[in-house]
């Protein structure tokens, strides 16, 4: 622990790092403190000082935007870093056989450095990759299907990395993942690359949005907002091309959802070519990919991919050759914090900020980042919208349901034989896809189902037969959110993950408001002493749902609205787990 | 939010009361000038609105959300409604809450009889607390030559940041962690008294809601706090 600390902090190493900053403005302040911690392992006060002072960030505010994300470290911390999850897809496949391996290996508990300064090791929530539960990452590379046996080969490195698992027909926006090189520019376009950007381009912008419209596309990242109508507020919205943005959503840090990850990693042109097609729909040249922390190699093939499609003028100044279409893509890399997927939270974490939401209105299509207009879509959305624009809308159109038009990627995890990521037309059952799944482990039976995450909502074994719509999500009462169907079978220990939900909520809350900052911490409270500290008492079933609604009813942002979801919908089905 | 001089005029309900407003006015600044009560913590006339607190919830008919008054425009034909039982019950939630974290045992407190929670508590009957005590212990910080702050007493409403940053221009204050884990801290978290920034205006002590920033040397009850300067302040700058 004490190995880095004593050694005085050697300002020159930052030296060479600190002059590409000089002048810039506070956004800048993510990418240096990341660079700064690749030197270091964390960040002394010696570099926070220097930080402050060469982007002109008060010292307070460097302090508290590194001590907001978990990924920056403001005490010695060693430059590898090995988590495990410790969030639910993984507590159901084995994730505490593994912890308890690993800690037993490096002979470290979670937030302990060794003693030569060489390793950290933590448990974290979700790491986005639950079909491969239970996972980890050494340092950047990511490991998934541990088990106990497999500790030593993933700490020394050589445990194999997880592939995205694919499933589902038509795989009308995942067809090219697996078949293609991700890497390839050359590839992409053999594979349908930029056919669908060419095509709409024949239209005028305003055209683009009566596609979009008709195509009936609804967020995928849980506000279910026409993409057609915000493209269309933030086109008309008062500005220049030069001030308005293009932001893609790519925190996805729900528990239980690992949909975008595989097109980061398998497919990143494609979200390359449908935020070009944005910018040309909205007019605007700033893009943004705001991708977290704990998504190393989607980084890392995103900033590849964006710097080759500029070597081949498929970004920049008079794109595809056509004269003033202009757009560049900067890639954002967050450093482990939920909250920064709430949209006005994502703008702060560009601007250099804490991740606080901001009240709406004012709307980010007119007020986003900088203050300026910015079309924000999640990573599915912009790539059903390149779809759409490649296949058109009347072969969109054909899949799916009237209100819940085309195809819709579900994260299938759990207790299930064959968890992946399946895209599907809207309208299949939960009970079809939990059979497309190969089901539960023979002999087992569904205790319940988890649907749209832990903001999401518990269903029972009777409720198997809805469908997965936006309509018939609304008539079960759940949400269909980011595609989260994670299945519990009769072996799951229900009230240790109430209270793993609680703790994940408690864990990030952002504090700014108080519902939330302080509901979220009572919630854990009583569920833990629930789950594992002497039991249910009389007036807990109350407590928990006094909290649970002022959480719902008053919390300022998404987060502590949704805080106390699914732990009411368990309430509601299963009184005796709280009392 | 900023008031325009030459602003539209628009018409709306309060409590079933029609009043007239500038566009862009909040329903707070609407409800102040027409003699209603909302009550407030982290909004302070002079400061930029944060939001945070969330006791000045209204309903708006036609939605099931509630709004931050602070911070929510009026618009034209809006009706809100500012008491009503469902309102009362989750700003006591609110204050049950704020309670049950920290330490606010008002007898011992300096700013007894002039605290803004104690006085919020009291008008909307606040007796008991309903959700179950933590009060985690955390610390008190009296290196500073004039000033205390105990952050047992610190509802985190943010107003010491803001006052520090935006009005006397030191940017000392912030904040720190997340969730019941933030702190208001002085630059890199160091102890106030060691801090290069500070100015020692004591501003941060006159805009505090509670007793969590006090000067030395008072003895319980005997903190009264300042702010009449703040929005004379404010519009000195604006100009
Ligand atoms: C706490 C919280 C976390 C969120 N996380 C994500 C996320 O990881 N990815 C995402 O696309 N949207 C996330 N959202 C939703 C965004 O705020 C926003 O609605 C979305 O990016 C808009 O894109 P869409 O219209 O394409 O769905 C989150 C919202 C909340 C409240
Ligand atoms: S609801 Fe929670 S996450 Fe959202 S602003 Fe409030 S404290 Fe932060
Ligand atoms: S005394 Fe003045 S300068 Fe010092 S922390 Fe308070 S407001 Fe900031
Ligand atoms: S110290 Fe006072 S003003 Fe500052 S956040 Fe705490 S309660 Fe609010
Ligand atoms: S990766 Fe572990 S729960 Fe998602
Ligand atoms: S006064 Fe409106 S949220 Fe605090």
């Amino acid at each position: 622990m004490e190995a880095t600390s004593t050694h005085a902090i050697d300002l020159t190493l930052l030296e060479s790092v600190l002059v590409r900053y000089y002048g810039r403005s506070r956004s800048a302040l993510l990418p240096l403190l990341h660079e700064a911690q690749a030197i270091y392992g964390w960040l002394p006060r010696e570099v926070q000082e220097a930080v402050s002072r060469t982007l002109r960030v008060p010292l307070a505010d460097v302090h508290g935007v590194v001590e907001f994300y978990a990924m920056f470290y403001n005490e010695p911390t060693a430059r590898r870093v090995v988590r495990v999850c410790e969030d639910i897809a993984c507590t159901l496949r084995g994730a505490d056989a593994v912890a308890q391996a690993i800690e037993a290996e490096l002979g470290l508990q979670p937030g302990e450095t060794s003693a030569d300064g060489r390793v950290t090791y933590e448990r974290v929530p979700c790491l986005g990759m639950c079909e491969h539960a239970p996972n980890g990452l050494n340092g950047t590379r990511l490991a998934g299907d541990l088990t106990a046996t497999a500790v030593p080969d993933f700490l020394a490195g050589v445990h194999p990395e997880p592939e995205p698992k694919i499933y589902g027909t038509p795989l009308l926006k995942l067809g090219r993942i697996g078949k293609m090189d991700p890497l390839s520019f050359k590839d992409y376009l053999a594979h349908d690359g930029y056919v669908g950007l060419r095509r709409v381009m024949q239209y005028t912008p305003e055209q683009i949005i009566q596609i979009m419209e008709s195509s009936a596309i609804l967020g995928r990242g849980g506000a279910m907002f026409p993409i057609g109508l915000k493209w269309k507020f933030t086109r008309g919205a008062p500005g220049t091309p030069a001030e308005k943005h293009i932001v893609a959503n790519a925190d996805e840090s729900e528990p239980g959802t690992f949909k975008d990850r595989a097109i980061l990693e398998g497919d990143p042109y494609s979200l390359i070519e449908a935020m070009s097609m944005a910018a040309y729909v909205v007019g605007a040249e700033n893009g943004w990919i705001f991708v977290r922390g704990e998504y190393p190699r989607a980084y890392e093939r995103l900033c590849h991919a964006v710097q080759r499609a500029q070597e081949e003028g498929y970004l920049g100044r008079n794109m595809l050759g056509r004269q003033g279409f202009h757009f560049n893509i900067e890639v954002r890399l967050g450093a482990g914090a939920y909250i920064c997927g709430e949209e006005t939270a994502l703008f702060e974490a560009i601007e250099g900020k804490r991740g606080f939401p901001r009240i709406k209105p004012p709307f980010p299509t007119t007020n986003g980042l900088f203050q300026q207009p910015t079309a924000i879509n999640n990573v599915e959305t912009l790539v059903a919208a390149l779809t759409v624009a490649r296949i058109g809308v009347d072969e969109w159109l054909r899949f799916g349901t009237d209100e819940s038009a085309g195809t819709k990627w579900f994260c299938l995890s759990g207790h299930i034989q064959r968890p992946g990521l399946y895209e599907l037309p809207f309208g299949v059952s939960i009970r079809e896809l939990i059979q497309m799944g190969g089901g539960v482990r023979p002999g087992k039976h569904i205790q319940a189902v988890l649907i749209g995450g832990a903001a999401g909502a518990f269903i029972g074994p009777e409720q198997l037969d809805a469908p997965l719509t936006y309509e018939g999500a609304r008539q079960h009462g759940f949400p269909i959110g980011s595609g989260v169907v994670m299945v519990l079978d009769e072996t799951a220990d229900m009230r240790r993950i109430l209270y793993k939900l609680s703790h994940f909520f408690a864990h990030e809350s952002c504090g700014k408001c108080f519902p939330c900052q302080i509901g979220t911490q009572r919630q854990m409270e009583i569920l833990q002493r629930i789950s594992h500290d002497g039991g249910p008492r009389p007036g807990d079933r109350a407590a928990l749902m006094d909290i649970g609604f002022t959480m719902t009813q008053t919390s300022l942002c998404g987060l502590g609205q949704t805080a106390a979801s699914a732990i009411m919908s368990a309430i509601q089905l299963w009184p005796e787990l709280v009392g | 939010m900023k008031r325009q001089t030459q602003a539209r005029i628009i018409t709306l309900k309060i409590d079933g009361v029609d009043v007239a407003a500038r566009e862009h006015e909040t329903i707070l600044e609407l409800a102040q000038e027409n003699n209603i009560f909302i009550p407030t913590l982290c909004h302070l006339d002079g400061l930029s609105e944060y939001g945070g607190c969330r006791i000045c919830v209204v309903e708006v008919k036609g939605s099931n959300r509630l709004f931050p008054a602070c911070m929510t425009p009026a618009t034209e034909g809006m009706e809100v409604i500012t008491n009503s039982e469902r309102l009362r019950l989750y700003r006591f939630s609110i204050l049950d809450m704020l309670f049950s974290e920290r330490n606010h045992v008002c007898s011992v407190c300096v700013s007894n009889g002039h605290c803004d929670l104690q006085y919020l508590s009291a008008k909307l009957g606040m007796t008991r607390v309903e959700v179950p005590y933590l009060n985690p212990k955390v610390d008190v910080d009296a290196s500073h030559e004039h000033f205390i702050m105990d952050h047992n007493r610190c509802i985190l409403c943010q107003r010491c940041v803001r006052v520090c940053g935006e009005i006397e221009g030191a940017f000392t204050k912030g904040v720190m962690g997340r969730g019941v884990n933030t702190r208001i801290i002085h630059d890199l978290n160091g102890a106030w008294g060691d801090s290069d920034t500070c100015t020692s205006c004591g501003k941060c002590v006159n805009v505090c809601p509670t007793g969590a920033l006090v000067e030395k040397g008072k003895s319980a009850g005997e903190m009264v706090k300042r702010r009449d300067w703040l929005p004379y302040l404010r519009l000195m700058q604006e100009d």
